[in-house]
């Protein structure tokens, strides 16, 4: 599964070494990406750590200041117009011609992209067939509701075909149930054989959609992995207890005094760290029991990526989470 | 609220199933890219009520304006006012039309579009270029209007036609090389406002301090020597000249080699900002 022992022809996207600054402030400080044809990669990092910058560098708006980066088997600097042949790109905000209808902003794209006469026309049909907009077609987008738009702008990326997808945090602003369409979107297009790398803020989007997660702040890559070998670096299962208001939080905290655990007396949870599972679990329990004092709710659960994200990214509970381990 | 829903589920094989590009020469892509940028361009003119507006109402207010609120105080000696004022309202017009190159490409500079096009195997300079060349056909259609509204106030050329078709080509000549100057500030500015006032600066300026609406012979000295050796005033005197008939003197020659003296400089310098954007 990992990527980066893969056999170099199976890789769609190469990233080694990439650094980018503007002017003195230094944005990518040497990062590395390798992702395997087909797959779904997320790029998981908080506000201004790099992820825009990484793709702009992949898609050729911004040329980098070192390493190597091929896309496609392209160079992006020496081959740029191979690499822009091979991409489709979303951006976080939609591209598309406002003045022009659904259909004319398509046509102009099937050729843009060197696609003949034909092709241009045929895929026009099929894409708009595809993305509910056989009604709009004949409208100006700007007459478009949001999530109109949005459907354009994807199906203008994929008017050529291409083989490798680029996502900018393809579902920043939208609402519930429409993030989950384009979740369903985004898998459908890995199954049909394309290669998607995607940015992404929400822990859970990349649980759900990628096959790999680069984890990236400040310009490095601080984890990388599945999302279950990334989870896995937190620890065992939590277990969170609600303490009854009738009981005292500090007494309950020297009940389970020598098991890891965090304290939110605010809400009277404690988390613990329950490494042996069920017996932890029923030890903590009968210790509870016997210092009487009151659970209110009991909640098991495996580490989300939020805790994994939290922990990999605050340098001051490293010490903390070795411990956990 | 925003709908991503389909209807139908995604043929993801269908969708993806590799695609040959077709194969031609650089420059078939250059002419191809070029043309399509153009067609979109001017689509915009045609579908933005404001610019349909501006492109109508502008040229006949500033004739009617000048023509009977200035016009009577004017001494244009043997040349009635209409008729000496129809080059100058032109050459205006025509000026400020080239400024739309710097307003629609600020906007496409600030809009996602212009990341999308440059993630495209297209030419780079198509975009510019399509841009201009709106600029062309939205400053013929302008021109046509003029010249209705220049006959309508009194206007009577004695020009033969082969003096119209130099008149219509020095236009044309003229109004590309404004383009390319405002080419140049749409990639500079860095708002839609800076965009407007940037090209009323370049343009209010050259078209006032000029043989435009008024004889340079009674402007102060430093000011009557600044108009009389600026492209607009040749370009204006040259036109003025072919339609009725005063002195041409060496005002076409003069024309002819500043408009293409600027086109060859604002070219390579439109280019040079365009690429250095892309690395911003």
């Amino acid at each position: 599964m990992d990527p980066r022992q893969s056999n170099a022809a199976d890789n769609a996207i190469v990233v080694r070494n990439l650094q980018k600054s503007y002017k003195d402030f230094k944005v990518l400080h040497g990062i590395d990406i390798t992702v395997r044809r087909g797959s779904i990669l997320a790029l998981l990092g908080p506000n201004g750590a790099g992820k825009t910058t990484t793709i702009r560098i992949l898609s050729t708006l911004l040329p980098p200041d070192g390493g190597e980066a091929q896309v496609n088997g392209f160079d992006v600097v020496n081959q740029a117009c191979d690499v822009r042949s091979s991409i489709g790109l979303t951006g976080q905000f939609a591209a598309v011609d406002e003045y022009l209808t659904g259909e004319e902003n398509l046509l102009m794209l099937g050729r843009l992209y060197r696609l003949s006469q034909a092709d241009t026309r045929r895929r026009t049909r099929e894409l708009l067939e595809q993305f509910d907009l056989v009604d709009a077609a004949r409208r100006p987008v700007r007459t478009y509701s949001g999530g109109m738009k949005r459907r354009l702008d994807l199906a203008m990326s994929l008017i050529a075909a291409p083989p490798i997808i680029f996502l900018d945090e393809p579902t920043t602003g939208l609402d519930p149930r429409s993030r989950l369409s384009m979740w369903n979107l985004i898998k459908e297009l890995a199954r049909g054989g394309a290669t998607i790398l995607l940015t992404t803020q929400y822990m859970d989007e990349a649980d759900f959609l990628a096959d790999w997660i680069v984890v990236i702040d400040e310009g490095k890559v601080i984890a990388e992995g599945d999302a279950n070998s990334l989870k896995s670096r937190v620890g065992a299962d939590h277990v969170d207890l609600t303490i009854s208001a009738d009981s005292n939080f500090a007494l309950a905290q020297q009940a389970v005094d020598g098991v890891q655990f965090q304290a939110n007396p605010e809400q009277r949870i404690l988390t613990i760290a329950a490494n042996d599972g069920v017996t932890t679990l029923r030890n903590i329990l009968r210790r509870l029991d016997e210092a009487q004092i009151e659970i209110e709710g009991l909640n098991m659960r495996r580490p989300t990526l939020d805790d994994v994200f939290l922990f990999l990214t605050d340098n001051g509970s490293h010490e903390h989470a070795k411990e956990i381990n | 609220m925003t709908e991503i829903t389909l209807r139908s589920p995604l043929q993801p094989d269908r969708l993806l199933a590799p695609i040959q590009p077709e194969r031609r020469s650089e420059m078939y892509w250059l002419i191809s890219d070029s043309w399509i940028m153009a067609k979109r361009s001017t689509m915009h003119i045609i579908r933005s009520m404001d610019q349909v507006l501006s492109l109508i109402l502008f040229p006949i207010m500033f004739m009617l304006l000048n023509r009977y609120v200035l016009g009577g105080a004017i001494d244009t000696g043997e040349v009635s006012y209409a008729n000496f004022l129809f080059a100058g309202i032109l050459i205006q017009s025509l000026a400020f039309g080239a400024n739309y190159t710097t307003i629609n490409l600020a906007v496409d500079m600030k809009e996602g579009i212009v990341d999308r096009f440059r993630s495209l195997p297209m030419s780079g300079s198509a975009l510019v270029i399509g841009h201009i060349a709106a600029d062309l056909v939205r400053n013929v259609i302008s021109g046509i209007i003029i010249i209705v509204a220049g006959f309508a106030v009194g206007f009577r050329p004695n020009a033969s036609l082969v003096e119209w078709l130099y008149v219509i080509g020095l236009s044309l000549l003229f109004t590309l090389s404004i383009s390319w100057l405002s080419a140049i500030l749409g990639l500079i500015v860095k708002s839609l406002e800076a965009a407007q006032w940037a090209g009323f600066v370049l343009i209010f300026p050259l078209t006032f301090v000029s043989s435009a609406f008024v004889p340079t012979e009674t402007m102060p000295r430093a000011i009557r020597t600044f108009a009389e050796n600026q492209p607009i005033t040749h370009t204006i005197n040259a036109i003025r000249a072919w339609l009725v008939g005063t002195p041409l003197e060496d005002s076409a020659l003069l024309s002819v080699v500043w408009s293409i003296a600027l086109i060859v400089i604002a070219v390579p310098i439109t280019n040079w900002l365009f690429r250095r954007h892309s690395t911003q």
